[in-house]
């Protein structure tokens, strides 16, 4: 994994509340055994007609989306399945970032394993973020700050492993490993 | 007094948890299936790692399992290509890394979450994991179980552990006798819908109570399994007299003097009335109507006689527009196309016992489609032998083979866009069974009542006495 250590970009907004796995990337789509490819089908039927035509006016689809690094979201976003092909197809799209007020438990899990970071705000800097797309934000991994073109700065909760381990660009499995010895030793114990 | 969490989680911890670093949890049992494997074998073979456990692991093919009836499994077609790869993959990965798979000729295939308490996998006091998040389903018997992240499925694949930080605790005591018609889907449905579908965020919950201690473990499971559906980590019943007769024989539970052993063990899991929850909600189980889905997420729960409600902001107008339903409107005016009496919430014995109940001697409705998938082989078995089968058959339903099916129609079952299914599945999201598909949420009663009238219909009417 490529460490994550600053995030400079416009927000893309979309403030659907509640935003499931299914809606990020459709279930059919999961048939793959590979994890590349699925960013042309993220948020795939908010953003294709059933022809298949891309829907002009839905976010994803805006030129300027397309550098977009960092995704404001409805409250509770990545709801749903543990599919983490959600991650995968939102950092294949190009995000680093996803802000919202809540963040479902096994998405933000699967999302800071790939280096996406999963940002919880309050509600007021939720608001000014959903009321202003297009903002200048900067976000600084090290500091857990988030920093809006106007000087104003915020930090954001996030746990000191997952933080370390996406500034590190650690795989976690290095750290399991690890304790290999404790594992043999609590099977020698409890079996 | 620790609560049953806490002490499932305690004689799991490798490596005690500290400000920076999180537990490691040793997995008892991990349960894994075609969809979110792959990957997780491919970062093992290019780390040419071994997995640890393979008696810890098992292995089923459900999600994009073809259900049409066929007279042998290799007539089964699988729909599209990649699909086709991702089984022949799973296949391989079984045989190479020596995993037991109940693939396409085994009797005990089935939904993942179905055929680990069939086979008594599923135990009290274990963790157990899966790379689906309805594994909270095996919660019911008193066991740690989560969804997880393919890349989660990697560690534990290699290690037997996951990192961990503890959850909080949600304790949830529903009291009181059901009324007749209501059933543990409405009980779960209820609860999502008074705390929301992110009420449960960053816990596991426990249910209590005397509505839950009267339950079957069928019943139990509907319960558990749809925990995440309120955006809880898992869900959790204490162990007791029903969970061991439900496990007592089954093929992977101790045998004799160590199921004597293994009873013991598991009755000092629970927690008493002094245990301490974060948080609590009760719920009057005895006020309870049957309960419907009316929006594109399971918390947008009413009573199945009441109007529609007025949404609140632009994401639940969005999804009455999508639902193609006003406010004010009754329910019971939404006509039926599709009806699908499956998925691991509600595809066990007493599911299938209860939908033909409604059914039989009755028909589906003209123009509606009705679906019955079975949550394993061995529950189809079951009930042919009692002649559900042919209950479906004359009613006018269709009767497959095991497998997730309509439930998030990955297989080729789906929902045609614009079409309002009634189904007994966990998710209503919006495009889960079918690009467009308008999905309710209902109890196998409620899917069977609605499937006979055409309509979102009321089971009440419809009840036998004995039911
Ligand atoms: S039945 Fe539905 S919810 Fe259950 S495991 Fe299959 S797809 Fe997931």
């Amino acid at each position: 994994m490529t460490p994550l250590t600053h995030i400079r970009s416009r927000t893309v907004v979309l403030p659907t509340r509640d935003i499931d796995t299914d809606q990020i990337i459709p279930a059919r789509f999961l048939t793959s055994t590979s994890k590349e490819g699925f960013g042309e089908k993220l948020f795939h039927d908010l953003r294709y007609d059933t022809d298949g035509n891309p829907i002009e006016d839905f976010v994803i689809n805006t030129v300027a989306a397309t550098e977009c690094r960092v995704l404001v979201a409805g409250n509770n976003f990545g709801c749903g399945s543990s599919r983490e092909h959600a991650p995968w197809a939102l950092t294949d799209f190009g995000f680093q970032a996803v802000i919202s007020t809540e963040i479902a438990d096994i998405f933000r899990n699967n999302s800071l394993k790939n280096g996406l970071l999963p940002i919880v705000v309050d509600e007021q800097i939720h608001d000014w973020l959903l009321s202003h797309p297009g903002a200048d934000v900067e976000i600084d991994v090290a500091h857990s700050t988030l920093t809006f073109d106007n000087g104003r700065q915020v930090t954001y909760p996030i746990d000191a492993f997952a933080r370390y381990c996406l500034l590190e660009g650690i795989d976690q499995l290095g750290f399991l490993q690890q304790h290999s010895d404790a594992i043999v030793e609590f099977e020698r114990r409890y079996e | 007094m620790p609560t049953l969490f806490e002490n499932v989680w305690n004689q799991h911890v490798v490596v005690a948890e500290t400000a920076n670093t999180p537990a490691v949890l040793y997995i008892d049992l991990h349960l894994i299936h075609e969809v979110t494997t792959p990957q997780a074998f491919s970062l093992l073979r290019s780390l040419n790692l071994s997995v640890r456990r393979t008696d810890r692991t098992l292995a089923t093919m459900d999600h994009s399992t073809p259900t049409t009836p066929v007279s042998s499994f290799k007539d089964l077609a699988v729909v599209g290509e990649s699909a086709v790869k991702q089984i022949t993959v799973m296949e391989q990965n079984c045989a190479d890394f020596g995993i037991e798979l109940h693939g396409f000729n085994s009797a005990h295939r089935g939904i993942v979450h179905v055929i680990g308490p069939e086979l008594g996998a599923t135990q009290p006091g274990k963790t157990i994991v899966c790379g689906d998040s309805h594994t909270s389903t095996h919660g019911a018997f008193g066991a740690l179980a989560f969804g997880i992240g393919t890349t989660e499925v990697g560690h534990v694949l290699a290690t037997q552990c996951l990192l961990q930080r503890k959850p909080k605790t949600l304790g949830v005591d529903i009291t009181g006798a059901l009324p007749p018609g209501v059933f543990a889907k409405d009980v779960i449905l209820a609860l999502i819908g008074e705390i929301g579908v992110d009420g449960g965020t960053g816990h596991v919950i426990e249910y209590r109570g005397d509505t839950i201690a009267a339950m079957d473990m069928d019943e139990r499971m509907t319960v558990c399994n749809m925990s995440i559906e309120a955006g809880a980590r898992a869900g959790m019943i204490a162990p007791d007299d029903t969970t061991y007769q439900y496990l007592h024989g089954r093929p992977k539970v101790p045998k004799g003097a160590d199921w004597d052993a293994a009873v013991t063990r598991w009755r000092t899991l629970p927690g008493d009335d002094s245990a301490r929850f974060d948080r609590h909600v009760t719920i009057d189980a005895a006020q309870l109507k049957p309960k419907v889905t009316f929006g594109t997420n399971p918390g947008m729960v009413i009573g199945i006689d009441e109007a529609v409600p007025q949404a609140n902001d632009t994401s639940e107008q969005k999804a009455l527009d999508y639902m193609q339903l006003s406010a004010g409107q009754a329910m019971s005016e939404a006509p039926v196309d599709v009806v699908f009496v499956g998925s691991c919430t509600n595809s066990r014995l007493s599911d299938l016992e209860l939908a033909a109940d409604i059914l039989r001697g009755r028909k589906v409705a003209p123009g509606v489609r009705m679906l019955v998938v079975p949550g394993s082989q061995q529950i189809k078995k079951d009930a042919e032998a009692r002649g559900l089968d042919q209950v479906f058959a004359a009613a006018g339903a269709e009767w497959r083979e095991s497998g997730c099916s309509m439930c998030l129609g990955m297989n080729g079952d789906t929902v045609a866009s614009g079409k309002l299914s009634v189904s007994t599945s966990n998710r209503n999201f919006e495009g889960r069974q079918g690009i467009g598909a308008r999905t309710v949420l209902a109890s196998p009663a409620t899917a069977a009542a609605s499937a006979i009238t055409g309509h979102v219909a009321d089971p009440r009417p419809f009840l036998r006495d004995d039911v």
